[in-house]
């Protein structure tokens, strides 16, 4: 299978999320100003600072053309994994819901971080099991995940919850400790810690491949 | 004209908490209720279509409230 790997200006986490991509798969990095998605299987939007950040995060990169065909894509129940700043940028497009605001404590924080797997039978868990904890790392400023009551209501109703910040790990604010969500349909997937910076021994975990290995396995089962 | 933006009443505004803290560590007391939004200045031909430039891009109806000032 072969993955599609977005770059805005200001994306800088795009070749780890090709790495990544590659270790279960083939990858293509895809430039922000073409329309063209050139028949990959998935699509990830990377980390980084999108156009600058300039605005609000993710502002401006959900009107870049690619975005178009990305919407196509994902409407067409398309894989779409955004991390990080492509987890922004996907809200801000209105593809998942919430919205991201900045850390509770208005600092960048690197760290990494243990998440729980809150649901393993998704395209995106698939690798996992429900309950298991991941180690990743976070990196952000603006990464405390908010939605408005009825709607947090409804994500939370509907499973779209698949990562929870582990209990005393959630550094950022986010409301009931959300990580990552999907949207109703399940083929778009955001999360702020970075899994394509978790896929080699040699950085201390590779429990981020495990969504990788799931995406593959779910666009191996679509073909 | 201008639009304001602010955070939405009742959604986290560390920044205005921040500033809130900082103004009595610089001896001006009797501040509360800080709130620290953004500030957009725009000559617009057409200003009826301002609403939809807010709710498109501005402003995020998520988490922040607009405000259309003529200047």
């Amino acid at each position: 299978m072969r993955f599609g790997v977005l770059r805005f200006p200001g994306s800088c986490d795009e070749v780890d999320a090709q790495l990544a991509c590659e270790r279960v798969g083939e990858a293509t990095i895809l430039w922000h100003g073409d329309r063209d998605l050139q028949g990959v299987d998935a699509v990830v939007v990377p980390g980084g600072f999108s156009y600058g950040d300039y605005l609000r995060v993710g502002a401006i990169a959900r009107f870049a053309p690619i975005m178009e065909s990305l919407v196509e894509f994902a409407r067409a129940g398309g894989p779409v994994l955004g991390i990080c700043n492509g987890f922004q940028v996907l809200c801000e497009a209105g593809l998942l819901p919430g919205a991201l605001l900045p850390n509770k404590t208005l600092r960048f924080v690197c760290r990494q971080v243990e998440l729980v797997v809150e649901r393993a039978d998704t395209p995106f868990t698939s690798a996992c099991e429900e309950g298991e904890r991941l180690s990743i790392p976070a990196k952000h400023t603006t990464g405390c995940w908010y939605a408005p009551p009825e709607l947090h209501e409804r994500v939370e109703a509907n499973g779209q919850v698949l990562l929870r910040y582990a209990p005393g790990e959630s550094f950022n604010g986010s409301l009931a400790d959300v990580a990552g969500v999907c949207n109703e349909a399940g083929n778009v997937f955001g999360l702020m810690p970075h899994p394509e910076h978790a896929v080699d021994p040699l950085t201390g975990s590779t429990d981020g491949l495990k969504l990788f290995e799931s995406i593959r396995e779910h666009a191996g089962a679509r073909v | 004209m201008r639009v304001l933006v602010r955070p939405k009443a009742g959604i986290l505004d560390p920044q205005g908490q921040a500033v809130e803290r900082a103004l009595p560590a610089l001896g001006f007391d009797g501040v509360a209720h800080v709130h620290v939004g953004r500030l957009i200045e725009l000559d617009v031909e057409d200003a009826s279509r301002l609403p939809e430039m807010c709710e498109r891009l501005l402003a995020n109806p998520l988490i922040e409230d607009y405000e259309i000032v003529e200047a």
